[in-house]
């Protein structure tokens, strides 16, 4: 496995692949030497030289790479060589604003990086900035969403604790997808991100693609999406399908999940007044003040670790579900933009029939009624028409290559970073179900435990209690 | 079958206050001999419930419930004879008549409650309708615990309204009602809402009405919070339902995660179905706490009842008293308290010597009265006394018995489920790992 694709990326001549270098640089912003380079590094540290997904990042070898995922199941962790943690958030007061900002550590072993270990504090908007980046340089390419910029639920605070340490675990988690992307892993804006003092950063944040050709890009896109896609794969269809459908069921998942946190808080708020009644009731009776502190004391329990229940949804479970209900936007828009390119090429390909229909015409059909009109001589007028067009469907074949290219590219590396996608989606949303399974399965223990053990034993009380355990 | 003797009977049908001497027989006679109780004779089901109708005064159909009473001698059960019960069918309104009796003829004893006429302190899911069948359960089951708690009281056992309540279908009422009870009962319960002050309150009772106030105020506050978290806890518990149905339908998408998803949803929906029946259990405790909540009022106008006896006492000597000084203002010709009469002999001249006598004669009879009835007064108090706070010592100790026994099978609840929650997501997460 590893031989064979060492040996097309090693040489991109070989006739398994060949790709035009100039493509190369189009398509990742980054020499092919780099790639190389990289490639190169790549079998010296992997450990027992099994294939390493996670660093493939020539053309070529992206294209033999995605055929291989789809067989793999998982990737070599070991192989991991970007380590990057968020933490640490800090209040920063100016007279204009009040911000937070996370410290991000990278630890690596990678060449493109100077040092092998960089320190650096981010703020929200530099997170956006380089998502933002991510998605342009890699239209069609899932990458991870970040958490939103606002609450709408109206009864968070921007800088309440638990808010700060939701968003802080969601964009440890969103730097740390990108890290094990094989692509987007090797960015050069994810670089400056993680290593530039915060001068550096904001200077390089102005430097990028001019608005203009932003604005071409956006122009392209629309006028493709207005033309629709005509013969999509299937393997597109059903990932669109299946996208709409697990849209809406994480929606639900996300929307009960938050039912239950307010039923939970509201339960909790009836809860204050229970124990103390008992431990009120308790104050005027002789023989049954001991059994009524038990009660209350099991409450006071009831209570407490209810609390952990509550923190336990609203911490992990929910912020996890409403990471994936983004993700599918994400989705969405990748496979909108996937279609916008084939959707291109489509429409070229057309014109190119086109011209080719009138190039081969008969030339008594063809305006040669004008020309005369005009005064040209009808052969001349034919040659030139002929030349002309014959240059032109020249052009349009050029650029029909390359985009069919770009477009069977895109087409592999979504379909890699779709069973990607599949396989954290799953990862994820198992642990974050298994942790709260786990915390309920804590909370009744906890409980239980605590009617068991009344503050002062009465005979009558361990007796029964004993035997209904047993 | 009872211990009966002649006195008994006098005592129990006819007046509502006891002589001391037939209260003390009535002590002596039923305390004494527990094992005449009518509960160890007796086997008493509240068995079942049914709707009536019947047309009311202004001709309209009235829709009311009737509750099969069945009693049967206990030494036929125990020998295993399947002899049928006798039976006979009462409604909730006869159950108040008799203890509305019980009250007036017992003034000393903490009469047992009957369970509530409406239903209070309900959480939302519960219904508060009269007619819901499980009203209807939970009532028969309360008037069943009314009829034994009855049935093993030393003095109330030995009842024959009481017995005939349980054995005469017909003619029940009349029997009551030729008691007199009635006219009795209202002014008993004038007499419990009327304010007056005791110079020297026992202290005891009064100690023990206040308990019973609080424990009144704090039983009612724990009903209330209870209802409330029962209400949120249905939420918690139902919203999780949901999980089962999304959870069924995102399995439909996926390949390698339906099945562990599919079983996770069933196990979330038996965790939403499981709060039914926790919160059936929870509503007997609760039911077993508003039995005391209503005990409280007993425990109240037996407090009350010694109060008036105390005060009509303190009223009693005060009179004779008064009377005595009047008497000793006539024989010595001295004036110490101020008379109109008095007044106007002075400006309008003194009374003959034969008035004087005649009066001095009156006061005489009167003063003489006037002790015979403070005697049997203060003797009645005592009796009074002594039988309301044996009858006390004795529901304090139920009390202590019956609330630890529910405190504990709180606990035992709470226990179970917890176990229940540990079992279905235990299962829960071995699906979610299956993921």
């Amino acid at each position: 496995m590893s031989g064979n694709v060492a040996d097309s990326a090693v040489s991109p001549t070989t006739p398994a692949q060949t790709i035009p270098a100039d493509l190369s640089g189009q398509m990742l912003e980054l020499d092919e030497d780099d790639d190389l380079e990289v490639f190169s590094k790549d079998t010296t540290n992997t450990d027992g030289g099994s294939f390493n997904a996670s660093m493939q990042t020539s053309p070529g070898s992206m294209i033999n790479q995605y055929k291989f995922d789809e067989e793999e199941e998982e990737e070599d962790p070991g192989a991991k060589d970007l380590f990057i943690t968020v933490d640490n958030p800090e209040s920063h007061i100016t007279t204009i604003e009040t911000f937070i900002t996370y410290r991000v550590v990278t630890k690596t072993t990678r060449s493109e990086f100077d040092s092998s270990e960089y320190e650096v504090r981010r703020r929200y908007q530099d997170f956006l900035w380089l998502r933002g980046r991510l998605e342009e340089a890699h239209p069609t390419l899932i990458v991870h969403p970040l958490p939103e910029k606002f609450v709408m639920k109206g009864m968070v605070e921007r800088f309440n604790d638990d808010f700060i340490e939701t968003r802080r675990r969601a964009l440890h988690h969103f730097l740390n997808r990108i890290a094990e992307h094989p692509i987007l892993s090797c960015n050069e804006d994810l670089k400056v991100f993680l290593s530039a003092q915060a001068w550096e950063l904001a200077s390089h944040k102005k430097q990028g693609p001019g608005f203009l050709s932003r604005m071409g890009e956006t122009v392209r896109a629309v006028a493709a999406s207005v033309r629709g896609v005509k013969n999509r794969p299937e393997e597109f269809n059903s990932i669109q399908e299946y996208v709409e459908s697990f849209s809406q069921k994480m929606t639900s998942l996300d929307r009960i999940t938050q039912r239950i946190v307010k039923e939970e808080r509201e339960y909790l708020e009836e809860m204050k007044e229970y124990a103390p009644t008992y431990t009120l009731w308790s104050g005027s009776e002789e023989e049954l003040a001991e059994p009524l502190k038990g009660v209350a004391n099991c409450l006071d329990r009831c209570f407490q670790e209810t609390e952990g229940q509550v923190r336990q949804l609203s911490d992990c479970l929910a912020p996890t579900l409403h990471e994936y209900v983004l993700s599918t936007d994400t989705l969405k828009a990748v496979l909108r933009r996937r279609d916008n390119m084939q959707a291109e090429l489509e429409a070229k390909n057309e014109a190119l029939a086109a011209k080719r229909a009138d190039r081969d015409a008969d030339p008594r059909e063809r305006g040669v009624v004008w020309q005369s009109l005009l005064g040209k001589n009808p052969e001349e007028a034919r040659q030139q028409r002929q030349q002309r067009l014959t240059g032109e469907i020249g052009e349009l074949k050029e650029e029909i290559d390359k985009l069919e290219d770009r477009v069977e590219w895109a087409n592999n590396a979504l379909k890699g970073d779709w069973s990607r996608w599949q396989r954290s989606m799953r990862s994820d949303l198992k642990d974050a179900f298994v942790s709260t399974a786990q915390k309920n399965v804590d909370y009744y223990e906890k409980v239980r435990v605590t009617h068991l053990k009344p503050p002062q034993p009465h005979h009558t009380f361990d007796t029964r209690l004993v035997s209904i355990t047993l | 079958m009872m211990a009966d003797t002649g006195s008994d009977e006098v005592a129990v049908i006819g007046n509502i206050d006891l002589t001391p001497g037939e209260i003390e027989n009535n002590m002596k006679n039923t305390m004494g001999e527990k094992g005449t109780v009518l509960f160890r004779k007796m086997e008493i089901n509240v068995a079942e419930a049914e709707k009536r109708t019947v047309k009311n005064a202004v001709n309209m159909q009235e829709i009311y419930t009737v509750y099969l009473i069945e009693t049967r001698p206990a030494d036929a059960a125990s020998e295993g004879t399947n002899s049928t019960p006798d039976s006979l069918w009462r409604r909730y309104s006869e159950f108040e008549i008799l203890r509305n009796f019980l009250l007036v003829t017992y003034p000393y004893v903490v009469v047992p409650p009957l369970p509530e006429k409406r239903a209070e302190f309900v959480w939302h899911k519960l219904s508060a309708d009269n007619m819901d069948p499980d009203f209807v359960e939970r009532r028969r089951v309360g008037l069943e615990n009314f009829l034994l708690r009855v049935a093993s009281h030393p003095i109330l056992s030995t009842d024959k309204i009481f017995f005939a309540f349980l054995t005469e279908e017909n003619g029940w009422k009349e029997m009551v009602f030729e008691t007199g009870f009635q006219a009795k009962a209202d002014s008993r319960l004038k007499a419990l809402n009327a304010t007056f002050r005791v110079k020297n309150p026992d202290k005891r009772f009064a100690e023990m009405k206040h308990y019973g106030d609080e424990l009144q105020s704090v039983i009612s506050q724990l009903l209330r919070v209870r209802a409330r978290v029962a209400d949120r806890l249905y939420g918690v518990y139902k919203v999780h339902g949901n999980y089962g149905r999304v959870f069924s339908e995102w399995s439909a998408i996926e390949k390698e995660m339906g099945d562990g998803l599919q079983s996770a949803g069933h196990h979330m929906d038996a965790y939403a179905a499981s709060v039914d029946d926790i919160l059936e259990e929870e509503e007997h405790y609760a039911d077993q706490l508003k039995e005391y909540l209503f005990y409280t009022e007993a425990l109240r106008a037996v407090c009350r009842k010694h109060e008036l006896i105390q005060y009509e006492l303190e009223m009693a000597a005060q009179d004779l008293t008064t009377k005595k000084q009047q008497q000793e203002e006539l024989a010595t010709g001295t004036v110490r308290t101020f008379s109109l009469k008095g007044m106007t002999s002075k400006l309008f001249g003194q009374e003959t010597p034969e008035q004087r006598e005649a009066k001095m004669k009156v006061l005489e009879g009167q003063i003489q009265e006037g002790e015979d009835s403070l005697k049997e007064q203060n003797t009645e108090c005592d009796v009074f006394v002594k039988g309301a706070w044996s009858d006390i010592e004795r529901f304090k100790d139920q009390k202590n018995h019956d609330l630890k026994e529910a405190l504990i099978s709180y606990a035992i609840m709470q226990i179970s489920m917890c176990k229940k929650g540990i079992q279905v997501w235990t299962n829960a997460k071995e699906c979610f790992n299956k993921m």
